[in-house]
């Protein structure tokens, strides 16, 4: 089990793009370290029998018919946009990435 | 921008050995995106093919296109990969504008194909066999539009608009394994790569395969060693590089950029690289770093994907044939040489050539018609060549004018550039425009008569065996039917009426 390192907090908090205090840092190490082990009881119950498993049901190969259905207008799809120009939403400019 | 330091390319090879990777994105021609009923369209109005799930509204639930699985075990199968029992969708975590829902829709851990190999040649004629690592499904990200700056790329710009139109379209991106030993063909290797996987999906049918607009997309891992090092190079991988001559001009660009470099004692930093073409150079982009922690896992929404033996055989008996073996089977009923062969295969026109060929026009006939006449108006344009507007059923039409005798050369290229000019088709350009030869031997023989009479000189001439004179008639006359008579019949006919005269 790794070990929950203010380090590891502060890279997830910045994947996630949260800001956090040093305080915040440390509480979140300890509530996330327990979290983390909590969740690990689950690998006790896997064996050669029973497979780690991401889906509860026992579905496959559920597919849609390749069939155009009706989209939004335009409008409707902006209506909720913070900001848009020319159909389309306008973002700031995110640099220093592709 | 800092200008990069190249070394000389053939210095580059003599010192160190060259692996590539190749990453290759296929937008699939569905009819709807990968897990929404939206229309997959090129070129719709903005934000027009979106609903909640392209959009990224909370609680829009996945609905997974069972046609782009179809498609996409048929691209394993074409390239020989083995199918996966299982497949999984899986999300890939990221905050980027093009997503809405901060995460892509991909596949990690259990691609749907796996372990295939392509038989590539190259234009020297030597074949290399490329490993295919996997092949997954994805979705497309939507496009940005930066504004503000003055290029209209990243650099500079003040913001950026967003279209959802094509987030969502499904996506295979097949990626190869490390490819050694390509040496100074690492280059053309690589374009020819992108081509036989272009063709590959083409033939089966699953996308439209246009790389202009983005159908099939090539992202270039390229990495240098010095000779006899066994630890691989740091490697770079080149973005977007969406033609087959960018393909080739950025790898070998790479290949010169870190070989000076490392030549310097630099060390090559790993990073992603943008391909500029106006400059042919690749610009550093974003350092691989944090960012690139995705944090997959599988995607909860949607069950896995576990296509039964017997769909699987059932698809592989619809594949069409490989491009290797398609190939030789073209050049044996073309009767073409190596050389003439090669040529086609080169300027990408095989496909061209083959509709019109089944068009009803004789094989040598449309190779002469596409790699010449076409190809130097495309280059003369700056276009490629599929952007022309013609198509093969055309250029077979004006082959059989000329086979028939209607069209001289000459009138067929002119009836060309009518096609080109979007003014219909051959036959009806010709009857509007009366191209047509004049094989009235009256309007002919009026015109010789009338030019004989003017160069009694030249007449003297050809009746005492001078037939070389015959040639100041011949153009003459030609001028005279403004060039809507056949050269050859006007010449034999020059020849008879100066004896009878």
């Amino acid at each position: 089990m790794s070990e929950i390192t203010p380090e590891l907090v502060r890279h997830l908090a910045a994947l996630a793009r949260i800001e956090v205090s040093e305080a915040e840092v440390a509480q979140f190490a300890s509530q996330l370290a327990l979290i983390v082990e909590s969740v690990a009881t689950v690998k006790a119950a896997v064996s050669d029998e029973i497979f780690a498993t991401s889906h509860p049901i026992p579905m496959a190969n559920v597919f849609r018919e390749d069939v155009v259905k009706p989209s939004l207008t335009q409008a409707q799809a902006l209506s909720g946009a913070a900001d848009s120009e020319s159909g389309r939403f306008k973002v700031s400019a995110i640099l220093d990435e592709d | 921008m800092a200008k990069d330091q190249l070394m000389d390319y053939q210095k580059a090879l003599d010192a160190y050995e060259v692996v590539i990777g190749l990453e290759v994105h296929v937008e699939l021609n569905t009819n709807t995106k990968m897990f929404c009923g939206c229309a997959n369209v090129f070129g719709d109005e903005p934000n027009t093919n979106v609903c909640p799930n392209c959009l990224g509204f909370p609680g829009a639930m996945p609905a997974v296109n069972g046609k782009a699985i179809e498609n996409s075990i048929k691209i394993g199968l074409a390239l020989d990969c083995q199918i996966a029992a299982t497949g999984r969708f899986a999300r890939k975590n990221y905050f980027y504008p093009d997503l809405a829902k901060n995460f892509q829709t991909s596949q990690y851990d259990e691609p749907i194909a796996f372990e295939g190999t392509i038989d590539i040649e190259v234009p020297s004629g030597k074949v290399f066999t490329v490993a295919i690592e996997r092949a997954h499904m994805e979705e497309d990200a939507g496009k940005l539009t930066h504004v503000g700056g003055s290029t209209g790329r990243i650099q500079g710009a003040e913001f950026s608009l967003v279209d959802f139109n094509r987030a969502g379209v499904p996506l295979v991106e097949i990626v190869t394994k490390p490819i050694y030993g390509a040496g100074d063909e690492a280059p053309e290797l690589a374009a020819a790569y992108v081509r036989s996987i272009r063709e590959i999906v083409k033939n089966l049918g699953v996308s439209d395969a246009r790389m202009e607009r983005g159908n099939v997309r090539c992202d270039a891992n390229v990495s240098i060693r010095p000779k006899g090092q066994e630890k691989l190079g740091t490697r770079t991988e080149t973005k977007n590089v969406n033609s087959l001559r960018s393909i080739e001009r950025a790898v070998k660009y790479e290949i010169q950029r870190q070989a000076h470099l490392l030549s310097q004692g630099t060390a090559i930093i790993q990073e992603t690289r943008h391909w500029h073409e106006d400059r042919g150079a690749t610009s550093s982009g974003r350092p691989k770093s944090d960012a690139d922690d995705y944090r997959y896992f599988p995607e909860p929404d949607l069950v896995p994907i576990q296509p039964s033996k017997e769909w699987i055989e059932q698809l592989r008996a619809t594949l069409p044939e490989k491009p290797a073996i398609r190939r030789k089977r073209l050049q044996e009923l073309w009767v073409f040489s190596d050389l003439e062969f090669r040529d086609v295969v080169n300027s990408d026109l095989l496909d061209e050539i083959d509709d019109t060929v089944k068009a009803g026009a004789k094989p040598q006939a449309a190779r002469k018609w596409w790699t010449g006449e076409l190809a130097r108006i495309a280059n003369s344009e700056d276009k490629d060549i599929a952007e022309l507007s013609i198509t093969p059923t055309q250029v077979a039409q004006i082959a059989a004018l000329v086979e028939s005798g209607k069209l001289t050369d000459r009138l067929a290229r002119e009836v060309l550039t009518c096609v080109l000019a979007g003014e219909g088709n051959p036959e009806e350009i010709v009857a509007k425009r009366g191209l047509e030869v004049v094989s009235d031997d009256g309007a002919l023989l009026a015109a010789i008569d009338q030019v004989l009479s003017e160069q009694p000189d030249v007449l003297e001439k050809i009746r005492e065996g001078k037939l070389q004179a015959a040639g100041a008639v011949i153009g003459a006359v030609m001028k005279a039917m403004a060039g809507s008579a056949d050269a050859a019949r006007v010449r034999e006919l020059v020849i008879q009426r100066a004896n009878e005269l």
